[in-house]
């Protein structure tokens, strides 16, 4: 379903915005936008790993939040209480978001429907509360500080301008990986789940270890951008990380269009500009927010990137028919 | 204090969040009756029935019962004109696309609430006033019992509408089988604006007897939202006697914790027991196992 006759050139437009994108920090005014592309970049990572599991399997995750926060909180904690060095942490955080997550997903992903929202709802509040109330590990209500900025090779990462070129690269290589995954023979068996489960089981694929295996993977992905996120802020809040926080991430994945490639792209750049945009509305910001979310949901059923695939096709067949084609574009 | 009257006190104190969860929990199942999704409105209707009746109390010097009954049919109301702007004019209503949809839905219904009725935390005086009542020893605000009784009528009623009345019947056709439903001709999608009404209504009543309690505020609607939805699941989508008996048991179980263990965690207390019971027995406690197994 998301691959399209141009999916060959995936690979090329990726690498290819990647490296116009490198010059941001030269580009932006000051460090506060160069933190806005780092956020869009820790944002990206974050969307892009529920789109595998909620626009490929079909399955919703309400935990990404929660999976973000553990991401960050493991990683922080052993970094400011144990003084643990970067790339360790953040490989923890990794491991323990992935082991905490196959333990949600095992029983539930067994059952069909919306069990794994479910669950994953519940785990997201329990995790919620030990944020709040393991005060002594990750601070309590008053947030986690003192995080280290990372080191790699001797290297500070923690100017704006070094970290943007860190969470550039992990974006990068998870965007990468992610094309390199769908693209394969798993991949394959893996988009045939969202279109017809019954139908991927009759061809022989094991759906519920498919399943299983996205799920656990996406949720790692959330961790290392929370990872990346609490190196960066080097500090921590319990509601960065609530359930509302998975439910936004949720309507992004859906506003940039569910399933589709380049959908978290666009996600992801909404999650980060639009509440910019937003903030000299005040009280009005969460209204329009949520306006905006139903008319998108409700009139571009595709996301943005599927409103923009399809005006693509549209530009093609006109090119390519001429005069015969026109009068049928204007028919739709 | 005498442990039998901190367990009597903690029982009722248990029993009237939990009915407040059970008619939650119901208005969770006539929406996931009817279009197979989980509706994140439903705590934010709740806040939204509190909110009305404590501003109608407070702006115009009307007697509580009629704030209250004034607070719950504007929330029906907003119930049943949320589905028709939002929910009807789908083309393809999938149920992923309508649960999306409710939380955009609750995201509104929120903000609109914060705008128009304010920020500030608001309640009004109890329906038989605050003398407590002395109950072997443990003395219950009268509010419980008010709370008890009127959840308990609520879930007679619902129980009335559903297996007697025309629109009831009409309705369990259609959320158990669309098209044929549809095919022996009942309008199945007015039975889903009925079905965001009538869960909007069970949200009102939920807000509207709890707030003498608790106080209410626009941002204490979605922890609602999740404890009704935890009971919901836990008594077994769909199944409202299992919702209502789900409901009481989650709230003692939570005041058990709050009280004899620690208070700090026993928000978890539900969810902990959702995750439990998704794991061991996804079609509920009192369920029937429907659920086809991959």
């Amino acid at each position: 379903m998301s691959e399209g006759s141009s999916g060959r050139y995936d690979v090329r437009i990726l690498f290819g915005l990647w490296l116009v994108f490198l010059l941001f920090p030269w580009v932006a005014p000051n460090g506060y936008i160069v933190g806005l592309g780092v956020m869009f970049c820790i944002n990206l990572i974050l969307v892009a790993s529920l789109n595998l599991i909620m626009g490929y399997c079909g399955q919703i995750s309400l935990c990404h939040g929660g999976f973000f926060g553990l991401g960050a909180y493991v990683s922080g904690v052993l970094s400011s209480k144990y003084g643990i060095p970067g790339l360790i942490d953040i490989f923890c955080a990794m491991a323990l978001t992935a082991f905490s997550a196959l333990l949600v997903a095992l029983p539930t992903l067994r059952l069909r429907g919306h069990y794994l929202a479910m669950a994953t709802l519940g785990f997201n509040a329990i995790l919620s509360v030990l944020f709040v109330e393991l005060v002594g590990l990750t601070g309590g209500p008053n947030g986690l500080s003192g995080v280290n900025p990372i080191h790699i090779f001797g290297l500070p990462f923690g100017t704006d301008r070094w970290f943007f070129y860190l969470a550039w690269m992990v974006s990068l290589l998870v965007m990468w990986g992610i094309l390199n995954l769908v693209r394969s023979r798993v991949g394959r068996a893996i988009t045939s789940l969202a279109d017809s489960e019954i139908g991927a089981a009759s061809l022989g694929i094991n759906t519920y270890g498919l399943k299983v295996m996205v799920f656990v993977l996406s949720a790692s992905l959330a961790a290392l951008a929370g990872s990346l996120y609490v190196h960066y802020t080097q500090f921590a809040s319990p509601e960065t990380f609530n359930f509302f926080a998975s439910v936004l991430l949720v309507m992004m994945v859906a506003v940039g269009g569910w399933g589709k490639y380049w959908g978290p792209l666009f996600g992801a750049l909404v999650f980060t500009v639009i509440p910019e945009l937003l903030q000299s509305f005040h009280d009005l910001q969460l209204l329009i927010f949520g306006v905006g979310m139903i008319a998108v949901l409700m009139f571009v059923p595709g996301g943005i990137a599927g409103m923009l695939e399809r005006l693509w096709r549209r530009r093609i067949r006109m090119k390519a028919g001429g005069g015969i084609a026109a009068p049928e574009v204007g028919n739709d | 204090m005498d442990v039998y009257v901190q367990a009597i006190q903690l029982l009722i104190a248990g029993l009237t969040t939990g009915s407040i969860y059970a008619i939650v929990a119901v208005g969770f199942n006539v929406i996931f009756k009817s279009t197979d999704s989980i509706n994140f409105a439903q705590g934010e209707w709740v806040m939204t029935g509190g909110m009305i009746a404590a501003t109608a109390y407070a702006t115009a010097i009307i007697p509580v019962w009629l704030s209250c009954s004034i607070a719950v049919v504007a929330v029906s109301l907003i119930g049943g004109v949320s589905e028709r702007l939002v929910i009807h004019p789908l083309k393809k209503p999938s149920p992923m696309l309508i649960t999306l949809l409710s939380i955009g839905i609750a995201i509104c219904t929120k903000s609109l609430v914060m705008l128009i009725l304010g920020k500030t935390p608001m309640g009004y005086p109890a329906f038989s006033g605050d003398q407590p009542v002395m109950l072997g020893g443990a003395s219950i605000t009268p509010q419980s019992f008010w709370v008890l009784g009127l959840a308990f009528a609520f879930m007679l009623m619902t129980q009335f509408f559903f297996e007697r009345t025309l629109l009831g019947k009409t309705m369990r056709a259609a959320a158990a089988d669309r098209d044929a439903a549809a095919l022996v001709g009942i309008n199945v999608k007015r039975s889903v604006m009925w079905a965001f009404m009538l869960a909007a209504l069970a949200g009102g009543v939920a807000g509207v007897i709890i707030t003498p309690i608790t106080l209410t505020s626009y941002d204490n609607g979605t922890i609602l939202g999740f404890k009704g939805f935890s009971a919901a699941v836990l008594g077994g989508l769909g199944s409202l006697h299992g919702a209502f008996l789900a409901g009481l048991f989650l709230g003692i179980a939570e005041s058990l914790t709050g009280g004899l263990l620690s208070s700090h965690f026993k928000d978890a207390v539900s969810f902990v027991l959702l995750l439990l019971v998704l794991f061991l027995r996804p079609q509920g406690i009192f369920g029937k196992a429907e659920i086809s197994k991959v």
